[in-house]
């Protein structure tokens, strides 16, 4: 009895700890911290782990892209869609720096993703070796945090820190550097989540009497304004902040990177902010007497001129990160915590109230933007196809339960200002950087993370060519993703400013584009293109129909010009309908 | 809103971590500011450094650094302060020429009367060390450069406050957790 008892005591220190390699430990570490799929590409100072991956494949699917910059962006979809921490990997040198836009985008989008890069063995560190590059360097002002790794017993501990720091508090980037005699090297296996670091404080403390003092201004406001941000869906707040919405009855408006937190049809919903968002919010962020911000940190597309932004109003600012706090704009109470322990705990402490006069002052302003704007963008008149009148019919045939994957550009605020959306996490797009190229990866990330949605990638004809050779990425793993691409044959928004501010001087931004359709059939890819109203919506049915991946170009007119807009250094109350 | 720039002393208490001084460094740099002196040392606490920055800025800027500092997962904790709120020193260290000790009288008397050591004196040269203010190694370098230095070295500003910092109190928070 005695002697099965030892016997079963060193079977159970067996399971906990075991002699393994460095590289076999990575990729033990990353099931263990529940990825199932990551992106990446493969090169010397990585190897070991990718033979590790071969051994492993039936439990974590290696998605080969076709550039390690797709691979960080497609890790990002996947982080947007999903709520989870992305994985992109990649060899040292040419490897680790191809990642870096896709990490500078994560970290001012706070999008949690793990890269995870090769690097030369610890002896050749600083001298020069063959693709050896600072890549700890490099990315450290772009990381929430970074490490490298030079000894294997360090693996488990250190990835296990990754994934927490990324997917805690704010969320963002993680890179972690492995030598690759660290890869080789022994260790005895054994990991453990992480579940604290004592300098880090993922939440800071909520403190009570701000919750007060924001009920109080609340239930006092006439003309009362809610400006809500990312932090909505990455709290997972959407719920609690359509509560608070009712139960005042406050107006409330949304960054870009807060899209889809709340559907676009709810009627206290009132649209975008920002350099292109919608008349209303915009004219009456002026106007405000109490400014509620939730989860955003007033970017300068947001806010124009902060001289003269929001002043008659007083602004509470629930907020994660204290670093946002008065960055840019001076707050009267600041709500320091989590959007979503914040909002259930503010709820009932306001009062149930209706603004309706006040609602009808953004109903009055979205009226003439309707007419001076809006209309002629989703029902054109003219002959030549309108990006607006692509994205209705995308909305009508999706029925707003696409997710839609924007690229950077003029495209980008037609979908972000017309999709209509009825669930979260539907608007993926690159807010903050601004990354051309973007979207066709994401949206692979994003497919693959939620494989039941429709996912439809708007790209405009430049940033398409940004990160073209993915369509072998897609052809090969075989995404079912939807492309759109709305081809003006110009780098349409800096062709806009061009046209408005320099005098038409076309610096640059006229396109000769190749075959779109020739390049995608060349994928073996489903592909077609529309050039005419009449072909619009049958194409759109078709691709939506698809369950392969599809391609469709549709040549839009050429300078049409996003409007409303508010100049760069304007005041949000100076916006432009034309 | 033109506001006032000063010289304040930022205070940051962190992880010993390589890397995290780029981190740091970059926060500045990030912003245009010029570093005027930075040191770094173990603390009062076992296993955590303490970083002493010392930079010309506004306060509003020295609030918002504060806060991108924080920020960092192994900062602990960051604080800025003015000079009146801090008891400061910087040190220098002079090399000079042995022979002039012998000629010039007049040295004997500066280093005497400006509370300056003697390190070290062989036949070549003889080396003073001084700890205070700026203006104070400023005076005693204009004084001693009418006779040739050989070298000359300062090191950055280190600081402690007026105010408590109560780092260990927050560790311990942690750690009872």
């Amino acid at each position: 009895m005695k002697e099965t008892q030892t016997i079963q005591a060193q079977d159970a220190s067996k399971q906990t700890t075991e002699r393994i390699c460095g590289s076999e430990a990575v990729i033990r570490s990353l099931i263990a911290e529940g990825v199932d799929v990551l992106y990446g590409y493969p090169g010397g100072a990585i190897m070991p782990v990718y033979d590790e991956l071969f051994k492993y494949q039936d439990r974590i699917h290696h998605v080969l892209t076709r550039h390690e910059q797709g691979a960080a962006h497609a890790a990002q979809g996947y982080a947007r869609i999903s709520g989870k921490v992305g994985v992109a990997m990649a060899t040292s040198g040419p490897g680790a720096t191809n990642l870096v836009t896709g990490i500078a985008d994560a970290q001012i989008d706070s999008t949690p993703i793990v890269c995870i890069t090769g690097q030369v063995p610890s002896h050749l560190l600083g001298s020069d070796a063959f693709q050896e590059t600072d890549i700890v360097g490099i990315s450290t002002p772009v990381t929430k945090w970074n490490h490298q790794i030079t000894e294997a017993d360090e693996i488990p501990e250190v990835i296990a820190k990754a994934f927490y720091i990324a997917k805690t508090g704010r969320p963002g980037p993680v890179l972690i550097d492995i030598t690759k005699n660290a890869q080789f090297g022994e260790l005895d296996f054994k990991y453990e989540k992480c579940t604290g670091i004592r300098s880090y404080i993922p939440v800071p403390k909520t403190d009570p009497k701000t919750l007060q003092e924001a009920a109080d201004l609340i239930n006092n406001a006439k003309r009362p304004m809610i400006v809500w941000g990312q932090g909505i869906i990455l709290g997972e707040a959407e719920d609690e902040l359509k509560a608070v919405v009712e139960k005042a009855g406050i107006p409330a408006a949304w960054t870009i990177m807060g899209a889809s937190a709340i559907p676009t049809s709810h009627p206290l919903n009132v649209g975008m902010v920002g350099m292109h968002g919608n008349y209303a919010p915009n004219v009456l962020t002026n106007e405000c007497d109490v400014l509620i911000a939730i989860g955003m940190r007033f970017d300068d597309r947001v806010t124009g001129d902060l001289r003269t932004y929001a002043k008659q109003a007083k602004v509470i600012h629930f907020e994660i990160d204290p670093a946002e706090v008065d960055k840019n704009v001076k707050t009267d109470v600041a709500v320091l915590g989590d959007a979503k322990a914040s909002l259930q705990s503010l709820l009932p402490l306001l009062n149930e109230n209706t603004h309706e006069q006040w609602l009808q002052e953004f109903k009055k302003l979205y009226d003439i933007e309707f007419e001076k704007v809006i209309k002629h963008d989703i029902t054109p008149t003219k002959e030549g196809l309108t990006m607006g009148e692509v994205l209705k019919e995308i909305n009508k045939q999706s029925k707003g339960d696409a997710a839609i994957v924007s690229d950077v550009g003029q495209h980008q605020m037609i979908a972000c200002r017309y999709s209509e959306f009825n669930k979260t996490k539907s608007n993926i797009t690159s807010g903050g950087l601004g990354t051309m190229g973007f979207a066709l990866p994401a949206a692979m990330g994003a497919k693959m993370a939620e494989p039941d949605r429709d996912v439809v990638a708007i790209i405009g004809d430049g940033g398409f060519q940004m990160n073209i050779q993915e369509l072998g990425t897609i052809f090969q793993t075989e995404i079912p993703v939807k492309i759109v691409v709305l081809n003006n044959e110009f780098l349409g928004m800096v062709r806009q400013w061009q046209q408005l501010f320099f005098d038409k001087r076309y610096a640059s931004t006229v396109m000769t584009n190749p075959d779109f359709v020739t390049i995608a059939k060349g994928y073996h890819l489903e592909a077609k293109r529309v050039t005419k109203r009449e072909e619009l919506a049958k194409a759109v049915e078709d691709m939506m129909a698809s369950d392969k991946a599809y391609f469709l170009e549709v040549c839009v007119e050429k300078e049409d010009n996003v409007f409303p807009m508010i100049p760069s250094g304007a005041s949000v109350s100076d916006i432009r309908l034309s | 809103m033109n506001e006032e720039i000063k010289s304040f002393t930022i205070s940051v208490y962190t992880e010993n971590n390589i890397g995290l001084l780029n981190r740091i460094s970059a926060i500045f740099q990030r912003r245009h500011i010029n570093i005027e002196s930075l040191t770094t040392s173990q603390s009062e606490i076992e296993g955590v450094n303490r970083f002493v920055i010392v930079v010309n800025i506004t306060e509003s800027q020295a609030k918002k650094i504060i806060g991108q500092i924080e920020r960092q997962v192994e900062t602990i904790k960051a604080y800025y302060h003015t000079d009146e709120e801090t008891i400061f020193t910087e040190s220098c260290m002079f090399k000079i020429k042995s022979e002039l000790l012998f000629e010039e009288p007049q040295i004997q008397n500066i280093i005497k009367e400006s509370d300056t050591r003697i390190i070290t004196v062989n036949k070549e040269f003889f080396v003073l060390e001084k700890s205070g203010r700026r203006f104070e190694i400023e005076e005693l370098r204009k004084a001693l450069s009418a006779f040739g230095i050989m070298q000359f070295v300062r090191s950055g500003r280190i600081a402690v406050t007026k105010d408590e910092m109560k780092i260990t109190e927050m560790l311990l928070a942690f750690n009872n957790q």
